[in-house]
């Protein structure tokens, strides 16, 4: 397929154009760039004009339901909410069911997202045996039927003994690791930071020092054994201290943040509101200072979506047995230019920390707009709006951190490939 | 929190219509919770100890997690007003079917009851089942998890009032395990309310919360120095369990901290009061001469069980009636 877009202001390393120019996409890359393509025979026009034309967006942390059950959503309904996010490419958590254990399963994962999917799909493995923390997953066989990285998938590896064998045996295969860092008896039966709200609330806390520790064990033992390692969601400050030690001493080391903890805090869930249990759970404002702080700095390489969908009724209980998680791979962008808007982080940080930041995790060429380069591409009009409601989301699980609430930023089209797999239609879908 | 824990329990006139937490409401209304307390208090003295208030309505207890003595009271308090009353023990029977919270309580409804007394061990079922499930039947909250347990603040603020006859000018003590105290978090929110001086908690940092001025009291390591011109001493219960979970020694030390002996007693106002939720336990919270002493409330606090929980039931009775009349339940959610 050939098609162009004119107008459009190609963003560059995080920062948009000032001149407008024309895009000619062929066979699935960008075949030229900048010039006057009107005498070029193309099957489809796009106006870019007042658009932005970005190098396709990266989710490093966004839970697929499948397989799974039928009831949270699908391969192709998520990633048809995270095509109209922007995003090109998303990986998702070893946390399905089965879990994501073995290559029979890595390889369920990739055919379906290459039959149904709306985006590429980079399955992240399971670092032990069925998440459970006791023995070492197959993780060379994993990594060569498709997996990217493997991970705890937000479960905690009970022993450090065991987790200093899986970085060992990882490091051996030069495998990526995704790790959630959070002290499990430390944590115990918490669900919700161990702070003002929770006190009130009488909820039983998570305390700061279940992540920090962990964060602190994870870098000692990356450090010693060498392996290469991504650690978050990260919920708290000195989480961020942390990790900008970690790399200033030039440890191999990679950081993310969910986006719903650059956007809310412990104060979201007054009122026992079960849509904002999250794990980590939100902080405070200071922690969520310092989180976009780490964006801006770059300490933090990536921004996720941690778009958890799940259907109404796991949200319908008393607050510490709803189910953690929002759906937000629709709406990451939109938040993140929310921010930008409010002057609490830069435009070209955000835009890093989506594409730039996130490939460099995974070990991609760093994204841009150039010829021949993939033509997975995201076009996004910045000074238009849109209302986030339940009936109107492309994800099944309806839980967002905004509602009915105008956000910035509208994804006009989102290519994968060069095929185009979202269009904006204007009706507010 | 505050506002929204209002919008949940009041009518649009400011009735009471589910009692889910001290949080939220206001000086006047407990007062009014009070007075009306005081009314049912020679009720209870008649021969025929019955008002019809309730008559007609269906009083379901739902009890999650096992209770005799505040299920009974609840029930008492339910035939005293002539309300037709259901005893569920849930804990052994739907939930354990795998049946969900929400399920249970739309059968219950359909079976046309009007209130549910509910106590559940996760904090915040009652604002979820109120705000979610069934909106039109009266919620009271009868203790959630280590949230709040209003009717049992409200009787011991009904006897302090009895005792003190006001509220301002005093200085209130809660000793003990604060952090797991449902009881301790809906007390300071009543006291603050109804206008103490200072209320002040007296724990160890292992019982206390991360940050325990949340709550809006000083806190206090030793008795010698917590107890200081207090006017009220609240003694809470503290549960075998805590020794299991690492965050005290022994109960033997505990009670050489912090339980509540006659030496400990001297460094309080003279004739202050000694209170206790119940049930007790002697030479672990407090010495049995302190409890059976005569600066002791404790027994009378049980029969004000009765008269608050009648108070509350057909307070929240006669907003929720208004509410149904007038259509407009505010604040009900769609789903």
């Amino acid at each position: 397929m050939k098609w162009r877009v004119d107008n459009i202001h190609p963003v560059i390393d995080g920062e948009p154009s000032a001149n407008p120019t024309s895009v000619l996409v062929v066979d699935g890359r960008i075949a030229a760039l900048g010039a006057d393509f009107s005498g070029e025979r193309v099957e489809r026009e796009v106006d870019g004009a007042g658009q932005w034309l970005l190098p396709g967006l990266i989710d490093l942390n966004c839970h697929l339901p499948e397989p799974g059950s039928d009831r949270g959503g699908s391969i192709e309904s998520e990633t048809r909410a995270a095509a109209r996010g922007g995003f090109t490419t998303v990986c998702t958590t070893p946390d399905t069911s089965p879990i994501n254990d073995s290559g029979a399963v890595t390889h369920l994962i990739l055919d379906v997202a290459e039959r149904n999917g709306h985006t590429r799909v980079l399955p992240v493995g399971a670092l032990t045996r069925g998440l459970e923390g006791e023995r070492l997953s197959d993780m060379a066989g994993l990594t060569r039927a498709g997996c990217v990285a493997l991970g705890n998938g937000g479960h905690t590896t009970a022993s450090s003994r065991v987790l200093r064998r899986c970085m060992a045996y990882a490091h051996t295969f030069g495998v990526r690791l995704f790790l959630q860092p959070e002290n499990a008896s430390l944590a115990s039966d918490g669900c919700a930071h161990d702070g003002l709200v929770a006190a009130r609330l009488g909820l039983p806390g998570i305390p700061e020092v279940a992540e920090t520790t962990a964060v602190n064990e994870l870098l000692m033992l990356a450090e010693e054994t060498g392996a290469n390692l991504h650690i978050g969601p990260l919920s708290c400050a000195r989480s961020v201290t942390l990790v900008r030690a970690a790399k200033e001493a030039g440890h191999n080391v990679t950081a993310e943040v969910g986006i719903a903890h650059l956007e809310a805090t412990e104060a979201a869930i007054e009122g026992y509101n079960g849509t904002f249990h999250s794990r980590p759970p939100l902080r405070t404002e200071a922690d969520r200072r310092a989180l976009l702080e780490g964006v801006e700095s770059g300490v933090i390489d990536a921004i996720v979506s941690q778009h958890r969908p799940s259907d109404k009724a796991a949200k319908l209980a008393p607050f510490p047995e709803t189910q953690p998680g929002l759906s937000t791979v629709e709406s990451t962008l939109s938040l993140g230019l929310e921010r930008v808007a409010a002057g609490e982080l830069s435009r070209r940080a955000l835009l890093r920390a989506l594409t730039c930041g996130p490939a460099r995790v995974l070990g991609l060429e760093a994204p841009t707009i150039a010829e021949d380069r993939v033509a997975d591409l995201t076009l996004v009009a910045p000074e238009q709006h849109w209302m986030p409601a339940a009936r109107s989301l492309y994800s099944a699980g309806p839980h967002l951190p905004v509602m009915e609430r105008e956000l910035p930023g509208v994804v006009m089209l989102t290519a994968v490939d060069g095929r185009i797999r979202h269009e904006h239609k204007g009706d507010g879908s | 929190m505050p506002d929204s824990s209002r919008r949940l329990q009041l009518t649009a006139d400011g009735e009471l219509r589910h009692f889910l937490a001290i949080e939220g409401l206001d000086e006047p209304l407990l007062t009014r919770i009070l007075d009306t307390a005081d009314s049912f208090i020679e009720v209870g003295e008649r021969t025929i100890k019955k008002v019809p208030l309730l008559r007609g309505r269906t009083v379901v207890n739902l009890f999650f997690e096992p209770s005799t003595r505040t299920r009974s009271t609840f029930e008492l308090a339910a035939k005293r007003l002539s309300a037709d009353v259901l005893n569920l023990d849930i804990g052994t029977s739907a939930t354990s079917k795998g049946e969900s919270l929400s399920d249970t309580l739309l059968n219950l409804r359909a079976m046309a009851s009007d209130m549910f007394v509910m106590r559940h061990s996760q904090s915040g079922a009652p604002h979820f089942v109120a705000q979610s499930v069934t909106p039109d039947v009266a919620i009271i909250n009868a203790g959630d998890g280590r949230h709040e347990h209003p009717t049992q603040a409200m009787l011991d603020m009904l006897t302090i009032r009895q005792h003190m006859k006001t509220f301002s000018g005093l200085r209130v003590a809660i000793v003990g395990d604060v952090q797991h105290s449902r009881v301790a978090r809906s007390q300071i929110r009543a006291l603050n309310t109804l206008g103490v001086d200072e209320v002040r908690l007296i724990a160890p940092d292992t019982l206390l919360p991360h940050e325990p001025e949340a709550l809006g009291a000083r806190v206090f390591h030793r008795m010698e120095e917590g107890l200081r011109n207090v006017d009220v001493i609240i003694m809470l219960r503290l549960q075998h369990e805590r020794m299991e979970g690492a965050l005290l020694p022994s109960e033997s030390e505990f009670y050489r901290m912090y339980g509540l002996t006659r030496e400990k007693l001297a460094y309080a106002n003279p004739g202050a009061l000694v209170m206790h939720p119940g049930p007790i336990n002697r030479g672990v919270e407090i010495e049995s001469a302190v409890a059976d002493g005569p600066q002791s409330v404790i027994l009378g606090q049980v029969t004000n069980g009765i008269a608050v929980r009648m108070a509350v039931m057909s307070m929240a009775m006669g907003g929720q009636l208004n509410e149904r009349q007038s259509g407009t339940s505010e604040g009900v959610a769609s789903s």
